[in-house]
């Protein structure tokens, strides 16, 4: 047993195997692994907020329920998912390092997420507004406000970062390292997406039945 | 810094540079809020945690005195109410937790032999949310009324049920403290704990494939993905509650249709995982340790890996057998004792690998070893009274009983804080270059141990005997008194205990013996740096070919990688 | 079957004695009733559904001491037969990194233990909560009040608060009068619990659950609220008096009598201060206009043994302190200090004496 101590520098020779061959040791992106794991929590996020919503549904003492007031929002769905497509297309673009092509499928992202944000905005208004709708009306009211929100409040974070890289790539160049980043920034995307599909389809679909 | 500190060159300032002195230690405080180094991180992680703990065993202090005889006099019902509620909440969120990430943050990167965490800047942020929502949760107390009548802490138990905390029930703010602070800290604990799984997936040295992690490291992938998960329906839940008492939503307003079930549902569901994310970190350190003071590999490396991702996955479906007793179906129930009763099934399988491992070993018993002994003898019988509250009809009597205080407490104690002792003594020697003085650590283990079964043992017999958790006092002559009394007798023993365990945390830090890179001729990546490792960890980054690195050094005739 | 029955009276007999010996005796007035019960031990069942789950834990603690001693056991001489010794020639022991076959039986036995437990559990579940009830089944109704219980005998027109009287059943079922309770709460979450008669059901907010109870002795059983409910909490008690079927009756007949209309001068002032000041916004006397429903009813208050749910035994000087000034007998219980004058305490204390 050897007992001298081991100094940092020594540690190299960890391996004391002679005929050691060099394999090539890969990893796994910190950026994209870190991305995934940030999905999963807010999966786990959404899919609380989801069973409240469902176990809820026809709950409420008093109107304004699901049925009457809830329209389906065909033009703010239309321009969510369309905007999963464009920064597919912008992604491309980067990968041809066709930087104009990129900053106009980008920033078409960037106005259908805007455009969707508006969407909702003025729905709610109506809601509000025109429906007594409100998060204290009803379980209905706290339920539905609590998840399109927290989805909401998604779509915007994710407008934050798309706009940062749209104005760097715009004001600079789309350094080549940093391809990742946009990469992760869309995955984001993608998910907020996907969320709203789920979204859409409990409240919109399966909740207008109460 | 540390290595400064302890720098046995150091001599006495000269007279001219004592103003300098000064100057170093405002840069001591400076240079501990701007740092990203992993493991000055993972020390104030541990550090606050344990002051934490110190105010947090003071609460229980002054539970126990209220209840050692019955009609006690020495507090008012509220402020008994805010001390188990700030008690437990505190104990949970801001001792259990911090002190595991500070495990995670100090001795991940070490041992898969890499620089520093993946997100060193998140990693900073992730203790100071952690930090600031302990004060959060504290500046209750001065906050609303004001001093007197001890300010108004949040006084709804840990686990606040609703509609308890609806603002018809509970007016002011206490609860908006409590519930704010665990949004808050829930962040952060998310945040390290991402940092945590890409630490580990991401920047492992060259050759250490998952198979070759130390255990260490698994257990602690596998709690860091329970973090991640059952966490947001922590948080979930606080963003309702703030919904509700801010915004008048409904969620669990039980006048408007609302339910109460559902909070014990979303809690739970974190709740439950959350229990495993305390013992786990535990699990890892008995993992290091049980092996390297009996000389032996881990006896059944995949098992245990296994039995851990088992645990994982179980752990995320039994929550509702802290619900039994709410009126759930008899299908329900009947599904929720399975499931909880198979966590018993991989939870086996690891003690009775610690037993294999020891087996046929030749066992040290220094103190590391000495307090995992300790857990395993305690986490069996508290993991065995877990197996008798999971069996429903029995928690009908023992639920909210003393019963399952003694319960958790002889998981939490007994098996998470025991662990977190062993692993303190386990690696001190590494974090600040000395070993902490074994007598002053006898004193500490069997002074602790032995308070701490006086106080929780009876505990068990209190509950069987229909006392219920959470009361301020209670009547004469119910038969409980005897035992109200030992616990308390218990908590004075536990005392100096700790106070042994400080002292000898201080003491060491100046006069300890001087520890060398290896003191404990262990196998694993940290003990090949020196000890305190400097701020880069390795000058260069190793590279391994099996479980025990070291051990391959050590014994060139016999390296493990000719086996695995 | 003989030697389970043998052996659970046995464990029963030694946990019970076990915790008699820890308990004081505890001066009881001269001439009850009925025992009082005050030492509950989930181990001296006397009632049906307790009975059922005590058998259950009984077993699964035997189980757990069992696996308790094997594991603790093997620790123990692992610990002594392979510890270092000091002659110790310092090399390595043999270095040994798993064996299949001992991990697959340490795998399988636990297994095979937890599959008795479930069978044994899911088997007493569904005896205890698909018990049917009879139809003539005694149903009364449980009400949590924040720190109180109402408690309704709906079908026998009664109305009462935090002592539940019920008709002793028998040990043998085919003969048992179990009673039927339905459980509720007003405000937050509370526990039923009284442990020598069945396990704790919660009473939760816009929820109604059931349970059952099935004496086999007469007595005074002591029980709590079993869920943190907030202040007061550790006076929400509860108890139980286990009646002969005779004296059962007797208790419902006397509870049926209106009580006698105030006769004395000082009953007469009480009387009037009673409805003079908010006595009545929140308490109830049957027959009068006094018919508020957030405190107890007191048509019947002095046929019960305890006030303010069990903080005090009931007597003059109790009901005189509560009057006077209920925060000081139980600190943040709803009901305010009236700030009486103590000749309006004596007049009101003597009108609620002819509640009865
Ligand atoms: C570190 C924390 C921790 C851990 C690890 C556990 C582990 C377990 N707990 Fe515990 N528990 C808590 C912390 C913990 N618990 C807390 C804090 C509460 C109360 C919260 C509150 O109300 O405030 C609680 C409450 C609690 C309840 C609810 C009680 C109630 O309020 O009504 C239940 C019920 O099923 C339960 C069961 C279990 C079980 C079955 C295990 C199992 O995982 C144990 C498994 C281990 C073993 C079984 C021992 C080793 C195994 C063998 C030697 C194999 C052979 C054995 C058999 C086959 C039996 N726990
Ligand atoms: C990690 C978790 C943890 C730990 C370590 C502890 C530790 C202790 N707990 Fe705690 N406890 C909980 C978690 C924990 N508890 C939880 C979750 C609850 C439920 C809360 C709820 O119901 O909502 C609870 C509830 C709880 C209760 C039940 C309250 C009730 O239901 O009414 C009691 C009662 O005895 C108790 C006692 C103790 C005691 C005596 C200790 C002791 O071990 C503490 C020992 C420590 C000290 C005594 C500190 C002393 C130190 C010094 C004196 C050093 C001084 C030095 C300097 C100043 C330099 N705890
Ligand atoms: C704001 C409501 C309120 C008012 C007004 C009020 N009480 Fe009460 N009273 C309660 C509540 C609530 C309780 C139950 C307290 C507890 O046990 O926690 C109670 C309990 C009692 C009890 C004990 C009942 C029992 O069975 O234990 C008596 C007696 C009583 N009140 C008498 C009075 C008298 C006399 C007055 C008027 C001078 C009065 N109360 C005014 C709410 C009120
Ligand atoms: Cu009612 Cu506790
Ligand atoms: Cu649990």
């Amino acid at each position: 047993m050897s007992t001298e101590p081991l100094h940092a520098g020594e540690s190299a020779s960890l391996i004391n195997d002679p005929n050691a061959t060099e394999t090539p040791w890969r990893l796994p992106s910190q950026r994209k692994t870190g991305i995934a794991c940030l999905i999963v929590t807010e999966s786990a996020l959404f899919t609380i907020f989801v069973v409240a919503y469902l176990f809820y549904m026809g709950r409420s003492l008093n109107p304004p329920y699901p049925a009457q007031v809830l329209e389906f929002p065909w033009l703010g769905s239309i321009a969510l998912f369309s905007s999963s497509a464009t920064i597919m297309l912008a992604e491309i673009m980067l990968r041809k390092v066709n930087r104009f092509g990129f900053l106009i499928w980008w920033g078409l992202t960037i106005v259908l997420g805007a455009y969707f944000i508006y969407f909702t905005a003025t729905e709610w208004m109506h809601l509000i507004y025109g429906k007594n709708l409100t998060i204290s009306s009803n379980v209905f009211g706290s339920t539905f406000y609590a998840l399109v929100g927290l989805h909401l409040s998604h779509v915007f974070i994710g407008l934050l970062l798309l706009s940062t890289v749209w104005l760097l790539t715009f004001f600079g160049k789309i350094p080549k390292d940093h391809h990742e980043h946009i990469e992760v920034v869309s995955w984001y995307w993608h998910f907020v997406d996907a969320i709203w599909l789920v979204v859409v389809t409990v409240v919109y679909i399966i909740s207008v039945n109460y | 810094m540390f290595d400064t500190i302890i720098d046995p060159n150091f001599k006495a300032p000269e007279p001219e540079r004592v103003g300098e002195e000064r100057v170093s230690l405002t840069r001591i405080v400076q240079e501990l809020v701007f740092t990203v180094d992993h493991k000055k991180l993972g020390l104030m992680y541990i550090g606050s945690g344990l002051m934490f703990f110190v105010v947090a065993g003071l609460m229980a202090t002054m539970m126990r005195l209220q209840l050692a005889f019955p009609n006690g006099k020495v507090l008012e019902p509220d402020v008994f109410n805010r001390l188990f509620t700030m008690h437990g909440t505190s104990m949970v969120f801001l001792v259990g937790m911090p002190i595991i990430f500070g495990f995670a943050n100090y001795l991940t990167p070490l041992m898969i032999g890499t620089r520093d965490m993946a997100f060193p800047r998140l990693n900073a942020f992730g203790f100071w949310v952690f930090f600031f929502s302990g004060w959060l949760l504290y500046f209750s107390y001065l906050a609303a009324p004001g001093l007197y009548a001890a300010g108004s802490a949040p006084d709804v138990g840990w686990f606040a049920y609703s509609p308890l905390t609806a603002k018809a029930f509970s007016r002011g703010h206490s609860t908006d403290y409590w519930t704010l602070s665990l949004l808050m800290g829930g962040i952060g604990s998310v945040a390290t704990a991402i940092n945590i799984i890409v630490t580990t997936l991401c920047l492992r040295c060259k050759g250490m494939t998952l198979g070759r992690m130390p255990l260490f490291v698994w257990v602690f992938l596998v709690a860091a993905f329970l973090v991640i998960i059952a966490i947001p329906p922590l948080s979930a839940c606080q963003i309702m509650l703030i919904f509700d008492r801010y915004l008048g939503a409904k969620f669990f307003d039980t006048q408007a249709g609302g339910s109460a079930v559902l909070w014990q549902h979303f809690f739970w569901i974190f709740g439950h995982p959350e229990v495993y994310i305390l013992i786990l970190p535990g699990f890892a350190i008995a993992n290091e340790i049980v092996p390297v003071f009996s000389r032996k590999p881990m006896f059944g490396y995949p098992i245990m890996v296994a039995a851990t991702v088992m645990i994982g996955f179980i752990s995320l479906t039994v929550w509702a057998h802290h619900m039994f007793t709410v009126g759930m179906t008899s299908l329900g129930n009947t599904f929720f004792v399975v499931s909880t009763m198979i966590i018993a099934v991989p939870t086996g399988i690891k003690i009775f690998n610690w037993l294999g491992t020891m087996y046929g070993g030749k066992i040290r018993f220094d103190l590391p070893m000495l307090f995992c002994i300790g857990f395993l003898f305690q986490f069996l019988i508290a993991g065995l009274t877990g197996v008798m509250l999971s069996v429903a009809p029995f928690d009908w009597q023992l639920s909210d009983s003393y019963f399952v205080v003694a319960h958790f407490h002889y998981v939490l104690i007994g098996g998470l804080l025991y662990m977190v002792f062993s692993g303190i003594y386990y690696w001190y020697p590494k974090a600040f270059g000395r070993m902490l003085n074994a007598k002053l650590g006898h004193w500490h283990f069997w002074l602790f141990t032995i308070g701490f079964h006086l106080t929780f043992g009876p505990q068990h017999i209190a509950g069987f005997m229909g006392m219920p958790r959470r009361v301020f006092t209670y009547e004469e002559g119910r038969g409980w008194d005897l035992w109200n009394l030992l616990s308390t007798i218990g908590v004075l023993i536990q005392i100096p205990g700790i106070l042994f365990f400080v002292i000898n945390l201080i003491y060491s830090y100046i006069k300890g013996k001087k520890a060398g890179d290896d003191p404990w001729d262990a196998w694993t990546l940290e003990w090949s740096t020196t000890s305190p490792p400097p701020e880069y960890n390795f000058a260069k980054l190793p590279e391994v070919k099996s479980r025990r690195p070291l051990w391959d050094l050590k014994h060139p005739e016999d390296p493990d990688w000719k086996f695995e | 079957m003989r030697l389970r029955g043998t052996l659970l009276s046995l464990g029963f007999r030694v946990c019970g004695a076990l915790c008699a010996l820890t308990a004081p005796a505890f001066a009881e007035p001269a001439g009850l009733e009925y025992p009082m019960r005050r030492v509950a031990h989930i181990f001296q069942p006397l009632s049906r559904p307790a009975e059922m789950i005590s058998e259950a834990a009984y077993l699964v603690s035997l189980i757990c001491l069992g696996v308790f001693l094997v594991v603790a056991g093997l620790l123990v001489f692992i610990m002594i037969k392979f510890r270092r010794r000091a002659q110790d020639d310092g090399r390595e022991p043999p270095q040994i990194y798993g064996s299949t076959n001992i991990e697959l039986a340490w795998t399988v036995i636990p297994i095979l233990i937890t599959v008795v437990l479930v069978l044994v559990t899911s088997r007493t579940i569904g005896e205890i909560q698909n018990m049917k009830m009879p139809e003539d089944a005694l149903k009364i109704r449980v009400v949590g009040h924040q720190w109180w219980w109402e408690i309704h005998y709906e079908d026998l027109g009664i109305v009462t608060a935090n002592e539940v009287h019920i008709p002793v059943s028998s040990r043998d079922p085919a003969q048992a009068t179990p009673t039927h309770i339905v459980l509720q709460s007003a405000d937050v979450i509370h526990s039923f619990w009284v442990p020598q008669l069945a396990g704790k059901t919660d009473l939760v907010p816009n929820k109604t659950n059931d349970t059952w109870l099935d004496p086999y002795e007469t007595g005074v059983y002591f029980g709590n609220c079993a869920e943190y409910c907030g202040t007061q909490h550790a006076n929400m008690l509860l108890r139980v008096i286990v009646h002969t079927p005779e004296g059962f009756a007797k208790w419902v007949a006397s509870q049926k009598v209106p009580p006698a209309a105030p006769q004395t001068a000082e009953e007469i002032k009480g009387h009037q201060l009673f409805y003079g000041y908010a006595c009545i916004n929140c308490h109830t006397v049957d027959g009068t206009v006094a018919e508020g429903v957030f405190g107890p009813n007191l048509t019947k208050l002095m046929t019960r043994q305890t006030i303010g749910a069990g903080v005090a035994e009931l007597n003059d000087q109790t009901l005189w302190a509560w009057v006077n000034d209920p925060q000081g007998l139980k600190t943040g219980c709803l009901m305010p200090d009236m700030q009486l004058l103590d000749p309006e305490v004596d007049a009101i204390v003597a009108f609620l004496k002819t509640l009865q």
